[in-house]
This record gives structure tokens, sequence and C-alpha cells, in this order.
């Protein structure tokens, strides 16, 4: 098994790559509805990731 | 109020009915859906959960096994083999083959097991999606 070396970037957005598609895939009705709530939840984790990155950036000063 | 006694009512459908796929579904991540005719959700959650699961192995990432001590150590290494032992095959698999890594300090072996535990957690919404399908109470 090749050895991996990500950035916690690269592994962050990997993460959110594949928990954004389990958790459209398991939720609503409709393939519409997946699609948009899959691309909410990955949206909505990039938020995130960028955020508390500059948060923890001018928290460090 | 009415909406909550209305779902808490509903009779659970017979073991025949949804064992069998949520079993697969446990075994091979994305197989429950297969099996109920969900050809393309069941690849996305194969490729999803496998590849967290691989890339989880390739940034060498710890495997939790049972431990006892004080309730934080029991509560981090039950919840974390139950995390890994979700994954299924890919986990008996892995421990079939000998993966024994350390628990060493370092963001990308952090990484790692999160993404080991992650995929067993990922494949066990697909196992209750799996449920509710068989069940009939989703499409």
């Amino acid at each position: 098994m090749p050895r991996m070396i990500l950035s916690h970037f690269e592994a962050a957005l990997l993460f959110a790559l594949f928990t954004s598609i389990v958790l459209g895939v398991v939720t609503h009705n409709t393939d519409r509805e997946r699609l948009r709530y899959g691309l909410y939840v990955f949206g909505c984790f990039l938020a995130t990731l960028f955020g508390l990155s500059w948060l923890m950036y001018f928290g460090h000063g | 109020m009415a909406k909550k006694e209305k779902r808490e009512k509903r009779p659970m459908p017979p073991v025949g009915a949804w064992g069998p796929a949520v079993a697969l579904g446990w075994f091979i991540p994305g197989g429950g859906h297969f099996l109920l005719g969900k050809r393309v959700r069941a690849a996305l959650l194969f490729f999803a959960v496998t590849c967290m699961f691989l890339l989880g192995l390739m940034m060498r990432g710890a495997m939790f096994t049972p431990q006892s001590g004080d309730i934080l150590t029991i509560a981090i290494n039950y919840g974390g083999f139950l995390g890994n032992l979700a994954s299924g095959s890919l986990y008996l698999l892995t421990n079939w083959l000998g993966y024994n890594q350390p628990d060493v300090a370092g963001h990308v072996h952090d990484y790692g097991t999160k993404f080991l535990v992650t995929a067993g957690l990922l494949n066990i919404l697909a196992m209750v999606d799996v449920f509710e399908i068989a069940a009939g109470r989703k499409s």
C-alpha cells in the first residue's frame, strides 16, 4: 500500500468530498434533491474549513 | 405531536424483508442498495466509503481495539472499534492481511485514523438508508 502525505487542507477537502457524497445519497427522495443536498453539505464543509482556518490564523496573531 | 405519534406507531417490518440487504450493506459498502436495485446509489456509496477507507490506510491511520481503563478510554476505544468494524469486509480484509499501524503523533496519521473510523460511520448511515428502503419507508 503506497504511503500518502497530505496537507491539512487536502485531507479536509477529501474528507468533505466523500462525506458529502454519502450524506447526499442517503437523504431525500429524488435524485435532484440528493444532488442539491450533497452540494449544499460540501459547500458547508468548505465554508467551515475556510472560516475556521482564518479564525485560527487571526487567533495566532 | 401528532406527527411524532404517527411515526412511533409504524410497525417493524419482518427481518426477512430488510435483514439480508442490511447485512450485505455492512459487508460490502453499497451492497444493500445494489441488492435493492439502486445501482447508481450503490456505486456512489461503494466509491465514497472505499476511497475514504483506502485513504485512511494510505495515511497509515491506526485501527482501534477495545481497551479497558477510565471511562474516556473505554468510550474512545470501543467507539473507534465499532466505527472500524462497521466498514465490514474492508476492515476484516485489512486485519486479515496483517495491517497493524501503531498510533503515532503527526497530522497525517491522525487524519488517517479519522478517515478509517468515518468510513465505517458513513457505512452505518448507508445501512440505515437500506433499512428504510427495504421497509418501504423511502424510495
